[in-house]
C-alpha cells in the first residue's frame, strides 16, 4: 500500500507541481493569475490522446505537437485575455478575462471530444523484463518532466540572456522597461514557454489522469494550491508543495476516502492562507497609503 | 436666501422618484399577470428566472457592491437544496414541515456564506475566486458522497410545498414573492450607508477605514444576506426540479449568477435583475444552442470585461453624459461651517512622543515629538522624503511605529487601528484623492458621515423609520459639508468628472462630515492655482477657529505661513525645528536646508 501511495502520490504531485510552475511563468512575467494553467494541463492529455490515438501519429510527433499547441494557446491567452486587462484601469479583471477564456475553451473541448475520460495511450514500448518496467511509465514520467522542467528553468534564468529578461521583467517592470526591456515581448514569450509547460504535465500525466475534460477545474485548483502556500512565483515552493500535496491527498485516499482528502486539503489551504495571505515563505505585504 | 438653497434637501420630484421605480412597476405587473396566459411552459422559465435572482440579489451585493470575485455562488444553492429537501423529505430525523425546511436552507446557507465569504477580509481577488470556486466544487463531491443524506448519485426528491403555495401557480407566486421581497430587500441595503460602505471598500479602501468603516463587520453581514439568499433559492430550486441529483448543480448556473451581475452593472440592482431574466430564458428559446450555453455565457462574459466594465447601468446613465459647466469655480462659503461643526469645547490635544519608524533601513521617522492642539494649524513641512505623510499615517492608525506614544486627550490612541479614527472625531485627506469614481458626488461625502448612522443593518434592510432619518439627515449635513467648501451645485455628479481640485474640496467635505474634532490634511494645495489655494487657506483658518485641532502638510511654504499658527519643520525623519511661522522664516538651519535663501 505504501508503495502505491508514494508512486502514485509522487507522479500526481509532479503533475500538480508542473502546472504550479505554469502558474508562476505566468505571473513573473505579468503579475497575473491565470485560469488558464489548469486548461493547458487538461489539454495536453486531450490533444494527446487525439494525435496519437485517433490520428495515428508516432508519441514523438504527437508529443512536439501538443507542445505547439500548448505555446499557441499561451500566447493567444495573453493577447486575447490579458493585455487588454493590464492597459485598463481595473487590472483585476484578468481573473475572470482569464476564467471565461478556460471555460469556452473547456466547453468546446466537452463538446467536440466528449464529457468521458478516455484511455491515454502508453508512450514508450518497454520490454517488460527491462529495468525501466519495475515502476510503470505513468508514474516516471510525470516525475522526469518535471525534473526536466525544474533543470531547463533553472538553465534559462541562470545562463541565458533571454532568462535574465525574465527576471528583470519579473523584478520590475518599470525599470526592465526603461532599460529597454520589450516588455510585451517578453511577456508573450514567458505565456507561451507556461503553456508548453502546462501542456507537457498534462501530456506526461494522462496516462494516470486520462483524456479527460473534467480535469481542468481540479489541475487549476491543486496546482494552485501549493504555489500559493509555497509563495507566489517560487518554484522550489511549488514542487515541494506539489510533491507533498500528491503524497498527502492518495494517503488519505487509501486510509479514509476521497472526500475527506478534498475537504481536508480546501481546510488547510484556507487557513493557511488566513494565517498568512503572502504564502508560507512569500514576503509580507507592501505599503497601502 | 442663498442659505436656505444650501440647508435645503435635495428633493426629487414625485415624477423623478416614480421614473427610478417605474420599470420595476411594470415588472411586477408582468410578473403577476403572467398566469392569465395559462402556458406552464412559460411559467417553468419564469420560476426559474425568480429562484435565481433570489440568489442573484445576494450575490449583487457581494459582487457589485463589495466587489468580491464570488464565483462559485452555485455552493450556496447546493447547500439550501440538499438542506431543505433531505428535511423535508425525512432523511435526518423526523420530516420537517416544507416550509421550516425552507428556512433551515437558508440558515445553512447564511453560515456557509460567512464560512466561504470572509476570507475575502485577508484573500486577495485570485485567491478569493479561487476558494469560492474549490468550495462548490467539493461540495458537490460530498453531496455525491454522502449517501444517506443527499441520496448520492441517484438523488433525492426536492419537496413540496403545501397550500398556499402548492405545486403550478401558487408556487409561481411564491417564487415571485420571494423574488421581489430579495428586491426589496437588497435594494435598501444598496441605497443605505451599508451600500455606500461596501462601494467605498471596492473602491476607495483606505478612504473607508478613515471613515470608521469597519470591515469585517459589513462583509460578515453581507455574506450573512447573500448566503442566506442562496440558500433560500436552493430550496426553491429542489422544489421546481422536483428531484435533485449533483449534476444539476453545474459550475455553469455560477458562470450565469456573476455575468448577470457584471452585464446589468456594478452597484445597480435593475441591471442584474433585467439581465438574470434575459439570461435565464435566451437558452429556451434558442434551443439548438443549449449545448452551447456554457461557451456562450463565457464568450460573454469575456466580452463584457474586455469592451463594457460598466455594464448596461453604465450604457444607460445619461445624466452623467451631459456636458457639465466650464469655467467653475469653487467658493467656499465659511460662514456655513458653525452649523457643520460642533464647536469643541475647551483645550484638547493629539501628542505624539518619541515616535520613530523605519521601513527596512530607512529611518522614516525618527523620534519625533509633535503637538496638535485645538483650534490651531499646525504646519508640518519639510523636503520630499522627511516623514510628513509617514507621521500622518502614524496619527490615522496605517502605521505601528517602532517606539513612542500616542496620545488623544492623554488617553492612548491605539495604532494601527484606522477604523477607530472616526469615532474619536479624528478626520483626514489623503495625498492623493481617494474617492468612489462610480457613485455621485453627494453619496461621496455621505460616506464620511457613516459613524453617525444609528439605524441597525436589519432596520436599513428592511426601510424602518430609523433607517429613513438617518438618510435623510445624512443627506442634509452632506449638502450642508458640500455648501460649505463651494461644491454643492456638483452634488449629484459622478466624482470621476470632477476636476482635480474639486476632489481635493470634496475630501474636505467628507473630512468635514465627520464633525471633527481633529483634522489632518495631506497637501491639500497640490495642484490648485494660486487663487484657489488662497480661498483653501481661509476655508483651513476658520476650520480652526471653529476649535478644530488641523494638522497641515504641504510644500508651499506661502501657505504655511499665511495660516499656521505653529509650524514644525521636518528633515531626514527629525525635527529640525519647531515655533511660530516668524521664527521658522528666520531659522538658519530651515533657510538653508528646505526654504532657500
Amino acid at each position: 500500500m505504501l508503495e502505491s501511495i508514494l508512486s502514485y502520490g509522487l507522479a500526481v504531485g509532479a503533475v500538480y507541481a508542473l502546472i504550479g510552475i505554469t502558474y508562476n511563468v505566468m505571473f513573473s512575467a505579468s503579475r497575473v493569475f491565470s485560469f488558464t494553467a489548469g486548461m493547458l494541463g487538461m489539454l495536453g492529455g486531450v490533444l494527446g490522446a487525439l494525435f496519437i490515438d485517433k490520428l495515428g501519429m508516432n508519441a514523438i510527433l504527437g508529443f512536439v505537437l501538443v507542445l505547439a499547441c500548448g505555446a499557441l494557446l499561451g500566447v493567444v491567452t495573453e493577447i486575447l485575455t490579458v493585455r487588454p486587462v493590464l492597459k485598463s484601469i481595473e487590472q483585476h479583471l484578468y481573473v475572470l478575462s482569464t476564467l471565461a477564456f478556460a471555460l469556452m475553451v473547456q466547453q468546446v473541448t466537452a463538446i467536440e471530444w466528449g464529457t468521458d475520460a478516455q484511455p491515454f495511450p502508453a508512450l514508450i514500448p518497454i520490454d517488460p523484463d527491462s529495468i525501466l518496467a519495475i515502476i510503470d511509465q505513468k508514474f516516471w514520467l510525470p516525475l522526469l518532466a518535471c525534473i526536466v522542467t525544474i533543470v531547463g528553468l533553472e538553465f534559462l534564468y541562470r545562463r541565458t540572456l533571454i532568462g535574465r529578461a525574465f527576471l528583470a521583467i519579473a523584478e520590475d517592470s518599470y525599470a526592465a522597461r526603461a532599460l529597454g526591456l520589450p516588455e510585451t515581448g517578453l511577456r508573450m514569450a514567458s505565456f507561451a514557454l507556461a503553456g508548453v509547460i502546462g501542456a507537457m504535465a498534462g501530456f506526461t500525466g494522462a496516462q494516470m489522469l486520462l483524456a479527460y475534460f473534467g480535469n481542468q477545474p481540479i489541475l487549476s485548483f491543486y496546482g494552485f494550491v501549493p504555489v500559493a502556500l509555497g509563495g507566489m512565483g517560487s518554484n522550489r515552493g511549488a514542487v515541494i508543495g506539489g510533491l507533498a500535496l500528491g503524497v498527502f491527498q492518495q494517503a488519505a485516499n487509501f486510509l479514509v476516502g476521497g472526500i475527506f482528502a478534498a475537504v481536508a486539503v480546501f481546510a488547510v489551504f484556507i487557513v493557511v492562507l488566513l494565517l498568512r495571505p503572502e504564502g508560507l515563505a512569500g514576503a509580507a505585504t507592501a505599503r497601502r497609503v | 436666501m442663498t442659505d436656505i438653497a444650501a440647508t435645503a434637501p435635495v428633493r426629487t420630484s414625485w415624477l423623478g422618484r416614480l421614473e427610478g421605480k417605474l420599470s420595476w412597476i411594470l415588472l411586477g405587473l408582468v410578473g403577476l399577470a403572467l398566469p392569465l396566459l395559462d402556458d406552464s411552459y412559460i411559467g417553468v422559465i419564469a420560476q426559474r428566472a425568480y429562484i435565481y435572482w433570489v440568489l442573484s440579489a445576494g450575490l449583487n451585493l457581494v459582487v457589485g457592491y463589495a466587489g468580491q470575485i464570488a464565483i462559485g455562488w452555485v455552493s450556496m444553492l447546493t447547500l439550501g437544496a440538499y438542506t431543505t429537501a433531505a428535511l423535508a423529505a425525512g432523511r435526518v430525523g423526523p420530516e420537517w414541515h416544507p416550509y421550516l425546511a425552507l428556512a433551515a436552507g437558508g440558515l445553512m446557507g447564511a453560515v456557509f456564506g460567512v464560512i466561504v465569504g470572509l476570507p475575502a477580509l485577508r484573500l486577495r481577488t485570485f485567491y478569493f475566486a479561487m476558494t469560492t470556486l474549490a468550495f462548490s466544487t467539493i461540495v458537490t463531491q460530498v453531496a455525491l458522497a454522502w449517501k444517506d443524506v443527499t441520496g448520492g448519485g441517484v438523488g433525492t426528491p426536492g419537496p413540496v410545498f403545501p397550500w398556499p403555495f402548492e405545486p403550478g401557480w401558487g408556487f409561481y407566486y411564491f417564487c415571485f414573492i420571494l423574488a421581489a421581497l430579495a428586491t426589496w430587500v437588497t435594494a435598501n441595503i444598496g441605497s443605505s450607508r451599508y451600500g455606500r460602505a461596501l462601494v467605498a471598500i471596492r473602491d476607495a479602501e483606505v478612504a473607508a477605514e478613515a471613515s470608521g468603516i469597519v470591515k469585517a463587520r459589513l462583509f460578515t453581514l453581507i455574506f450573512l444576506l447573500a448566503g442566506a439568499l442562496g440558500g433560500v433559492a436552493g430550496g426553491l430550486f429542489a422544489s421546481l426540479q422536483s428531484y435533485i441529483t449533483p449534476e444539476a448543480f453545474t459550475f455553469e448556473m455560477s458562470v450565469l449568477f456573476f455575468i448577470a451581475i457584471l452585464i446589468g452593472g456594478r452597484g445597480s440592482i435593475l441591471g442584474p435583475a433585467l439581465a438574470t431574466i434575459i439570461l435565464t430564458a435566451l437558452p429556451e428559446f434558442a434551443a439548438p444552442l443549449v449545448q452551447w450555453s456554457t461557451f456562450l455565457y463565457a464568450a460573454l462574459l469575456l466580452a463584457i470585461v474586455l469592451l463594457v466594465p460598466g455594464g448596461i447601468a453604465d450604457m444607460l446613465d445619461f445624466k452623467n453624459r451631459r456636458p457639465l459647466t466650464l469655467h467653475r469655480e469653487i467658493v467656499p462659503r465659511t460662514e456655513l461651517l458653525s452649523r457643520v461643526l460642533d464647536r469643541t469645547d475647551g483645550r484638547r490635544a493629539i501628542v505624539l512622543r518619541d515616535i520613530s519608524l523605519h521601513f527596512g533601513g530607512v529611518r522614516a521617522i525618527d523620534g519625533l515629538d509633535l503637538e496638535i492642539r485645538s483650534g490651531e494649524v499646525h504646519g508640518l513641512i519639510g523636503p520630499n522624503g522627511s516623514g510628513k505623510t509617514t507621521t500622518l499615517n502614524v496619527i490615522s492608525g496605517y502605521y505601528t511605529p517602532k517606539t513612542g506614544t500616542l496620545q488623544l486627550d492623554g488617553a492612548d490612541l491605539p495604532f494601527d487601528q484606522p477604523q477607530v479614527r472616526a469615532n474619536r472625531r479624528i478626520a483626514r485627506t489623503f495625498q492623493t484623492p481617494r474617492l468612489v469614481g462610480a457613485a455621485s458626488v453627494l453619496e461621496n461625502v455621505m460616506i464620511g458621515g457613516t459613524v453617525h448612522g444609528h439605524a441597525s443593518f436589519t432596520e436599513a434592510m428592511l426601510s424602518l423609520p430609523r433607517h429613513k432619518r438617518d438618510e435623510r439627515v445624512l443627506r442634509e449635513a452632506a449638502m450642508q459639508a458640500l455648501a460649505t467648501v463651494g461644491l454643492e451645485s456638483l452634488a449629484e455628479v459622478r466624482a470621476d468628472r470632477l476636476q482635480h481640485s474639486e476632489l481635493r474640496f470634496m475630501e474636505i467635505a467628507r473630512a468635514l462630515m465627520l464633525r471633527p474634532a481633529f483634522l489632518m490634511l495631506d497637501e491639500p494645495a497640490a495642484g490648485l492655482s494660486a487663487e484657489e489655494i488662497r480661498r483653501l487657506g481661509d476655508l483651513i483658518k476658520a476650520i480652526s477657529r471653529e476649535g478644530v485641532g488641523v494638522l497641515l502638510v504641504e510644500h508651499h511654504a506661502d501657505l504655511i505661513f499665511d495660516i499656521c499658527d505653529r509650524v514644525t519643520v521636518l528633515n531626514l525623519g527629525k525635527m529640525l525645528a519647531a515655533g511660530t511661522p516668524n521664527e521658522i522664516r528666520s531659522h538658519r538651519e530651515v533657510v538653508s536646508a528646505y526654504l532657500g535663501a
